[in-house]
């Protein structure tokens, strides 16, 4: 039962993270049709801007937990910044051409680990947070990991703002009607590219956020930890609904509690194809995924 | 009619769009006089819908449209509906995942917006304001989709087939409608049912795979029933 919990507890943290990453992606791709491969990228500048920012800027900070804030805070700032250029610089001269998106998006991907394996090489830096994460707190027996209940409480904090977003702003309103139909959004006389830009920054914030708790969930951060974590959160988006927020918070959890199982009780490695498995039996009973989201009309 | 009446509000000049490999609209030309209801007619794919579309930039297009003298085709699609040009599509175009009320939030444009005329002319509108637009039924979601663009005072109203798909009652209930927006506005109306445009349209234009091929009053053209079997390829159902 203690291993269960644990598995359950592990699972929950790993699909917090999915879910992170998942949300912004899923977001961008129900509004703008842009399959951003780049999202790795936004990891990367978390995890590698927390952990910059903690050994140059704040290494003067002698409360560990202060400095690890302080330095996360920074990081998701670089996240949206970098996310919002993407968006301004790459992305808006290429709108209507989604082959030339996909190629620009993998490009810079991979031209964004090679850059970091030129600047700090190939080995994990360790990144530094207060002692107390990687202490267990005991439930039922099981010894949960205390970064676990920090990355669940993350994603739902992340879950429940984004939903108030959406739900209670003049501009979640734009992204939700965007994600239906954004040539209407338009003919209604706003301005739907303020909105890209805004929601390329919720999903650089989103996917730094993800970058931070992957850097405490791993111990440490390297240059292809973005991308590894990127191939589930696509799948997590598509089998969640494109552009539904809520559909990929049920994946992302579906998603890691399956791979922890799976890897635990059938054997290692086994998890990541019975998640591909997974991923072919929605596409064949619900082609739309969870969520069942209409991506309407991209004129 | 007098002077103010007759003065040009939209002019399109020259306008040429491709879809494709289609040449859909082949330099169409012609004026939507100030107030009142142009007609713009033709056979199904003749390119009506192309047209409000290219007005407002939704497609790419070549040649000219003014509004009030000021030309529009430099401009994005929501710098052009901001100059008051109000859009009520063809299909209805309501976002059906909001509800009646989010989606009348989101077309509001001027800081005074004119709910207390929308819920006049609609009244079912404001008891289902917190229904999801696409629980609405056709009827319904046609009325929404004209009020969104009845909210903001237009100067001109382009309006795509707003009686398409509905019953009869509902019909005359629409054209109603539409001799009321006409009091407040200039509308451009694509229209099959020539019973509706007899009723409320003055002016005519009548395009043919993709050029301009007659323009003239309504009423003079609906009383020549075979110009009209000719340029349409229909009765005229009163």
């Amino acid at each position: 039962m203690s291993t269960f919990l644990l598995l359950t507890i592990t699972g929950l943290g790993l699909g917090a993270m999915y879910f992170l990453i998942a949300s912004g992606l899923s977001l961008i791709y129900g509004l703008m049709g842009v399959l951003n491969f780049a999202h790795g990228a936004f990891i990367s500048v978390g995890s590698y801007g927390t952990w910059w920012f903690s050994a140059n800027l704040f290494d003067g900070v002698h409360s560990i937990l202060l400095r690890w804030l302080l330095s996360s805070l920074l990081g998701l700032a670089a996240g949206a910044v970098f996310a919002g250029l993407v968006e301004l610089v790459l992305i808006r001269p290429l709108y209507t051409r989604h082959m030339e998106q996909v190629l620009v998006t993998v490009g810079l991907s991979i031209a964004f680990v090679a850059l970091l394996q030129g600047i700090w090489g190939n080995d994990p830096k360790p990144f530094v947070v207060p002692a107390w994460l990687h202490e267990t707190t005991t439930v039922a027996g099981a010894h949960i990991p205390n970064d676990r209940w920090v990355e669940i409480a993350t994603a739902a904090v992340v879950l429940a703002s984004l939903q108030l977003f959406l739900r209670r702003t003049r501009y979640g309103l734009v992204i939700r009607a965007g994600v239906e139909n954004r040539a209407m959004v338009q003919a209604l006389g706003i301005d739907v590219r303020k909105a890209f830009t805004l929601v390329f920054a919720i999903g650089g914030i989103a996917a730094a956020i993800a970058g931070v708790l992957s850097g405490v969930y791993f111990n440490d951060v390297s240059p292809d930890q973005g991308t590894n974590l990127l191939i589930f959160a696509f799948i997590v988006v598509v089998i969640g609904g494109l552009g539904s927020i809520g559909g990929s918070a049920v994946a992302a959890l579906v998603v890691a509690l399956t791979q922890q199982y799976t890897n635990y009780y059938a054997s290692a490695g086994v998890g990541d194809m019975v998640v591909v498995l997974l991923l072919g039996l929605v596409l064949l009973a619900r082609p739309r995924g969870f969520a069942g989201a209409v991506v309407g009309a991209r004129a | 009619m007098s002077a103010v009446a007759t003065r040009t509000l939209l002019s399109v000049r020259d306008l040429h769009v491709h879809l494709g490999q289609s040449h859909v609209l082949q330099g169409v030309s012609f004026d939507v006089p100030e107030g009142g209801v142009t007609a713009l007619l033709g056979r199904n794919g003749v390119g009506k819908t192309t047209t409000l579309r290219a007005i407002l930039g939704l497609v790419g297009r070549r040649g000219s449209v003014r509004l009030d003298e000021e030309e529009l085709t430099s401009l994005p699609t929501h710098r052009i509906v901001q100059r008051s040009v109000g859009y009520v599509p063809e299909d209805r175009d309501v976002f059906t995942g909001l509800t009646v009320a989010e989606n009348l939030r989101l077309a509001e444009r001027d800081a005074e917006s004119r709910y207390d005329l929308v819920y006049d002319l609609f009244p079912d509108l404001k008891t289902r304001g917190g229904q999801r637009a696409g629980t609405l039924s056709g009827g319904q979601q046609q009325m929404l989709a004209i009020a969104r663009a009845l909210l903001n005072d237009n100067r001109v109203l382009l309006v795509d087939e707003p009686t398409k798909g509905l019953a009869p009652a509902l019909v005359a209930e629409v054209a109603h409608v539409l001799e009321r927006l006409a009091e407040l506005t200039t509308v451009l109306l694509v229209e099959q049912n020539l019973g509706v445009v007899s009723r409320i349209a003055q002016g005519a234009i009548v395009l043919d795979q993709g050029r301009v091929v007659h323009r003239s009053d309504a009423k003079e053209l609906l009383d020549q029933p075979g110009l009209v079997r000719r340029l349409l390829s229909v009765g005229h159902a009163a």
